[in-house]
């Protein structure tokens, strides 16, 4: 079946580099219970990669497998191959602090530090030791901000807890934490979910923006967003990759029937 | 008859009446007729209450007073003419009537207490009978007023409600009314106390000999009351000493219990953690003595330090690991209120655990931290065994720790045992510095929940 899968994707593929992540044959176990079964993909550079899918089919914990978070979880167990560049990242020689840092993580609810918008966007670059002095990490924190499309709101006030934004400006915030330590890969699940329709239209434009300089992966229940914002679809469902292709294929003319039902309404 | 008698038949009373009232109200329940407003029940309990609350309240006032009635009523006997005028010999021999009159006395051992003995007998048995006569008279009246209500209509179910909450609310405040009861007489007693010492001279003396001169010619004969040796006492041991021990101690085991620790060992670790809080004080308080204090003083010996037997470090110590629990469980509660979400999002930008620990965990979980830290200052200055035991009585203003130093606690024990005038300054002291103690006590109780309510509500 991933044979099948795989094959229109591979052709496709031909033109464009190698992919920057490949997973092969994951699955995830909760103690006994599969959550995820045997899917295998092809995350690509400079693309937005859309997971949809009925809700506890597996997408949020396939998606922490990519850099490791399922980690932090005791029961959780992961089986099969996920290469980061040819990297085999559950290797004994991957660091996983390196991995995180090149592998950014957005969340679906905003989940700013208690401190100032400042030291929220610092964090990152502190811990890997990104900036040489003040002066270095300044530039670093107003190149994420700015980035995130966050710095004219807050450029006045980043002494200010950054849990005092709006929802819509910790996302923002949250994104730009994840950009300041230039990670290669962007993972984030439901990032628009907890906020209003203007807020998600500032969220799906960043990410529109971001897609030159890395790759990104988000989770959506939101048919139109995905749409909008990727160029790829992966169509999840008890814990299977149903079907992954251009996202416009997908949508206006997929192969399975499960697809199918899935984007036109008919279950979820 | 006597009053527990009397108490009784109303008891007897009531369930009488709720016999009836439910009877009464049963009778009302019929297939053809609309559902009463109560249930029988309901009724019972509304005529008893109505029965038996009342009169008790009356017996209950009719116990004061009666014994002044009585005494009034033996005092104006012909009798009692005959009794001493010197005060003491006449209660004396009263007393000893009353013993005769109520049968806790067999012989009397003063000729004229026996004379007056029967006059008492006579007055008890004539005021207990009024009192029995209109308790029981409340009773039937209360009762007879209930029970001409029980009506299909009448809502003895809301009634019986309002009564219980009325008993609740009483509950609440002999708690609330003793407190304030004891505040009052710490004020009124610190008063006298102010009266005679002026409050500059306590709250800002450095010099603390509350010894007075039982006679005016003794050498030393007026004390000083400076408390300040015993607030910077008091200070350097709960506040200071003892938190260098536990507020380290504390947070680290709540890091690792929460952090790092199994679910299985935490389930062990937990409660053998918080048997700490419950060892008795005494004992905490001979270990200081006994086993550190010793310690501590061949300690400061060896790096040439003079030490004394009782030292502020020995008790200061003993009071931190006796702290531990009250911060490490405050702790806690507070790193483990902190969002998941926090932690994850620390974790995904590759900080490894300690590091998450030491810059998100422990910043946003800081005031409950505060919080219980301020709790357990309050719960050491206001400790008393260990102080008593392993701290010593010398009023020294010192910060060496391993010199004596004596706390506020300390010296109330000190003021208040053996004999004792309680009109002079040295007792009233003791009012004073319990006043003092209480108030920073409740102010760092405030404080302490202030800032844990303001941190709990920024969550959730
Ligand atoms: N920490 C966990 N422990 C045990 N089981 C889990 C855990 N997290 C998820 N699961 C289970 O794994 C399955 C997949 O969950 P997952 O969160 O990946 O679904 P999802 O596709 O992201 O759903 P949603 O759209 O609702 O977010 C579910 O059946 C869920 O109950
Ligand atoms: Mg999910």
């Amino acid at each position: 079946m991933a044979d099948m899968i795989q094959s229109p994707i591979q052709a496709a593929d031909a033109a464009a580099s190698s992919p920057k992540m490949t997973a092969r044959g994951v699955s995830v176990f909760y103690g006994e219970k599969k959550a995820v079964d045997d899917v295998s993909i092809d995350i690509h550079r400079e693309h937005v990669t859309a997971f949809i899918g009925p809700s506890g089919c597996g997408k949020s914990t396939f998606l922490r497998t990519l850099n490791r978070m399922n980690d932090t979880i005791g029961s959780a167990r992961v089986e099969g191959r996920i290469e980061l560049d040819s990297e085999d990242i559950y290797a004994s020689s991957m660091d996983v602090v390196q991995l995180r840092a090149r592998v950014g993580m957005v969340f679906q609810k905003p989940n700013p530090f208690p401190k100032s918008i400042f030291e929220n966007v610092a964090y990152g670059p502190r811990i890997h030791g990104l900036a040489a002095g003040k002066a270095e990490l300044d530039v670093i924190v107003e190149r994420s901000l700015r980035r995130a499309g966050l710095w004219d709101e807050v450029k006045d006030r980043l002494a200010e807890s950054g849990t005092a934004l709006s929802g819509g400006q910790q996302q923002r915030l949250c994104i730009a934490r994840a950009i300041a330590v230039d990670p290669e890969v962007i993972l984030m699940d439901e990032p628009a979910s907890a906020l209003d329709p203007i807020a998600t239209a500032r969220i799906e434009e960043l990410i529109h923006e971001l897609r030159g300089n890395y790759a990104i992966v988000i989770v959506t229940h939101n048919m139109q967003q995905a749409a909008r914002v990727s160029q790829r679809t992966a169509f999840f469902h008890l814990g299977v990759l149903v079907e992954y292709g251009e996202t416009s294929a997908i949508f206006t003319n997929p192969r399975e029937t499960r697809t199918k039902d899935y984007i036109t309404g008919r279950y979820g | 008859m006597s009053l527990g008698a009397i108490t009784l038949l109303i008891l007897g009373l009531g369930v009488v009446a709720w016999l009836a009232a439910r009877a009464r109200a049963a009778a009302f329940a019929a297939p053809d007729r609309p559902r009463p407003h109560s249930l029988p029940g309901q009724h019972g309990w509304y005529v008893a209450l109505w029965t038996a609350v009342p009169a008790l309240i009356f017996l209950a006032i009719w116990r004061q007073v009666s014994g002044n009635l009585i005494y009034a009523s033996v005092m104006a006997s012909p009798e009692a003419a005959a009794l001493p005028a010197f005060d003491m010999q006449r209660q004396a021999i009263l007393s000893e009537a009353y013993a005769l009159a109520t049968g806790r006395a067999e012989t009397a051992f003063n000729p004229q207490a026996g004379i007056l003995a029967p006059v008492y007998e006579s007055a008890i048995g004539f005021y207990n009978w009024i009192g029995l006569a209109v308790a029981l008279l409340v009773a039937f009246a209360g009762g007879a007023w209930a029970y001409s209500r029980v009506s299909p209509q009448f809502r003895a179910r809301t009634r019986v409600e309002r009564i219980i909450m009325m008993g609740l609310l009483v509950a609440s405040l002999i708690a609330i009314l003793t407190t304030l009861g004891i505040v009052l007489s710490l004020l009124f007693e610190s008063l006298r106390f102010f009266s005679m010492v002026s409050p500059v001279e306590f709250l800002f003396g450095l010099n603390w000999s509350p010894q007075m001169a039982i006679r005016a010619d003794q050498a030393g004969s007026s004390g000083a009351f400076g408390a300040i040796p015993l607030f910077w006492g008091t200070i350097f041991i709960g506040a200071i000493i003892a938190m260098i021990v536990a507020i380290p101690l504390g947070l680290m085991s709540a890091i690792y219990l929460t952090q790092y620790a199994s679910s299985r060992l935490r389930a062990w670790m937990k409660p053998l953690l918080e048997i700490l809080a419950g060892v008795p004080t005494v004992v905490y308080g001979y270990f200081a003595a006994l086993t550190v204090a010793p310690a501590v003083r061949d300690l400061g010996l060896s790096i040439g330090i003079p030490a004394s037997t009782e030292s502020a470090l020995a008790a200061g110590l003993v009071m931190g690991i006796m702290i531990i629990p009250f911060v490490s469980s405050m702790a806690d509660d507070s790193i483990a209120a902190v969002p998941q979400a926090m932690r994850d999002g620390s974790l995904a930008m590759g900080a490894t655990t300690s590091e998450t620990i030491r810059k998100v965990l422990v910043p946003a979980a800081l005031p409950g931290v505060v919080g219980g830290v301020l709790l357990a200052v309050s719960r050491a200055i206001g400790e008393t065994m260990i102080v008593v035991m392993a701290a010593g009585l010398a009023a020294n203003l010192t910060a060496n720790p391993f010199d004596s130093v004596t706390t506020v606690t300390t010296q109330i024990v000190q003021l208040l045992t053996g004999d004792q005038e309680f009109d002079s300054p040295k007792t009233l002291a003791a009012f004073a510095l319990g006043l003092v103690l209480f108030m920073v006590t409740l102010a760092l109780n405030i404080v302490a929940l202030r800032v844990v309510k303001k941190y709990r509500e920024a969550y959730d």
